[in-house]
């Protein structure tokens, strides 16, 4: 008879799978997964949405299940959960630098949400050169995620995590 | 809940998603055709949040009654619809596009600021989630609206065609569905009366600043959610092929 893991094995396998657009960081780190149940033979996965249209959404909650089934368990389910919402600042500081070392600037501590027509106000720094001296090209890019950037020091162009 | 405000809130729902989804559809038409690239990404990118809102919206309608959110988005037909006018319109030139978006931005931005207390749990964590994405459109929308209405001669007389075609639909997104008020009374969402008036004085405002003159004559207002214009029809048509010509196509 074999042994179902625990929670914490539960995490640890988790932590394996990349994040679909940004593979240098995982989903645990990222702040998707929520929290981990086991009842008996049965493993319970919250996670939540990073943005609500976000098309790797179904890659992450297949992953998850499938993760969580190669590890023994007979049932697997996937919640969501949209409360407290996803912030930018639940993504580790190694995982930031990560981003960073990749190229893409990371999240600024997120600020009070409370209202709408707020600008974003801490200056975005070069993943590469590390200057300040940049400007937003355009506050979308590639991935719902991401904004982008020119660094007019050295004049690469860059993404930038929004803060969200 | 009290089976008639349930039956309310499920109409509300199936409301706030249909309107996005449609406008979604709209602004989708421009991938590919944007007047520049970074334009074509960023709206390409505005409607895609617009369509997870309305996953969240039909999300919602699902724990109420069991409803699929596929079926509704892509199997039922226009007298199903419950969207308003304004986001059916074809997607026009470029400032009728930003001009809808902006105007349907700032709703939805003050709709989401009032909301967010809803007494109703799941919406107002629905709300809080859908707020974080919203700021990043108003912000830009209201510039391409200053862009265009400060440009030259033809961008501003382009957005004040389409301020004078667009104004009187807009104010249907302020008339409350039947049953409205029941949902109201619960403090489930918000007055849509105190919500015109100051989405009036920004949008006037913002607008005036903009170069543009607001309509004398407000034109047609559309008030009922049971009508749509014939553009439902065929925007239809268009969205749902795939689904109907193979249902167990894949999502992406």
């Amino acid at each position: 008879m074999t042994t179902l893991p625990n929670t914490e094995q539960v995490w640890e396998a988790l932590a394996q799978i990349p994040d679909p657009e940004i593979p240098v960081i995982n989903v645990v780190e990222m702040g998707i997964v929520r929290e981990v149940q086991i009842e008996g033979p049965k493993a319970i996965i919250s996670m939540t949405p990073t943005f609500s249209g976000c098309p790797a959404l179904h890659l992450i909650r297949e992953q998850l299940e499938k993760t969580a089934r190669s590890l023994g368990f007979a049932e697997v389910e996937v919640k969501t959960v949209l409360s407290p919402p996803w912030s930018t600042d639940w993504i580790t500081p190694e995982a930031k630098e990560r981003l960073r070392q990749y190229g893409i600037a990371p999240p600024k501590p997120a600020q009070e949400q409370g209202s709408l027509i707020a600008l974003e106000a801490a200056p975005t720094r070069c993943p590469r050169c590390g200057s300040f001296d940049t400007s937003v090209k355009n506050t979308f890019g590639p991935t719902l995620c991401k904004a982008i950037y020119v660094c007019n020091n050295c004049k690469e162009p860059f993404e930038s995590f929004k803060t969200v | 809940m009290r089976s008639e405000v349930r039956e309310a809130l499920i109409a509300k729902l199936t409301a706030l998603a249909d309107d996005e989804v449609i406008l979604a559809h709209r602004g989708s038409e421009w991938t590919g055709h944007g007047p520049i690239l970074e334009e074509d990404i960023a709206l390409a990118n505005i409607v895609q949040d617009e369509l997870g809102h309305a996953t969240l919206w039909y999300g919602l309608r699902q724990q109420l009654d069991g409803s699929d959110p596929d079926q509704l988005a892509f199997f039922r037909d226009a007298y199903g619809y419950r969207c308003c006018e304004l986001v059916e319109l074809p997607k026009g030139d470029w400032a009728f596009t930003m001009l809808r978006q902006y105007l349907y931005d700032l709703y939805e931005a003050l709709w989401l600021e009032a909301a967010q207390h809803s007494t109703y749990k799941p919406l107002a964590e629905a709300v809080q989630k859908i707020m974080r994405e919203e700021r990043f459109h108003l912000q830009h929308t209201q510039a391409w609206v200053e862009r265009l209405g400060q440009g030259t001669d033809e961008s501003n007389r382009r957005l004040q065609q389409a301020l004078d075609m667009q104004w009187g639909y807009a104010q249907q997104l302020f008339v409350p569905i039947p049953g409205e008020e029941l949902l109201v009374a619960e403090g489930i969402v918000p007055d849509l009366l105190p919500l015109r008036e100051r989405w009036l004085e920004h949008s006037t405002r913002h607008l005036q600043n903009a170069g543009l003159k607001l309509p004398i004559n407000p034109g047609y207002q559309p008030t009922s959610r049971a009508y749509h214009t014939e553009h439902l029809w065929s925007i239809l048509a268009e969205m749902q092929s795939t689904a109907r010509w193979d249902a167990e196509a894949k999502v992406w």
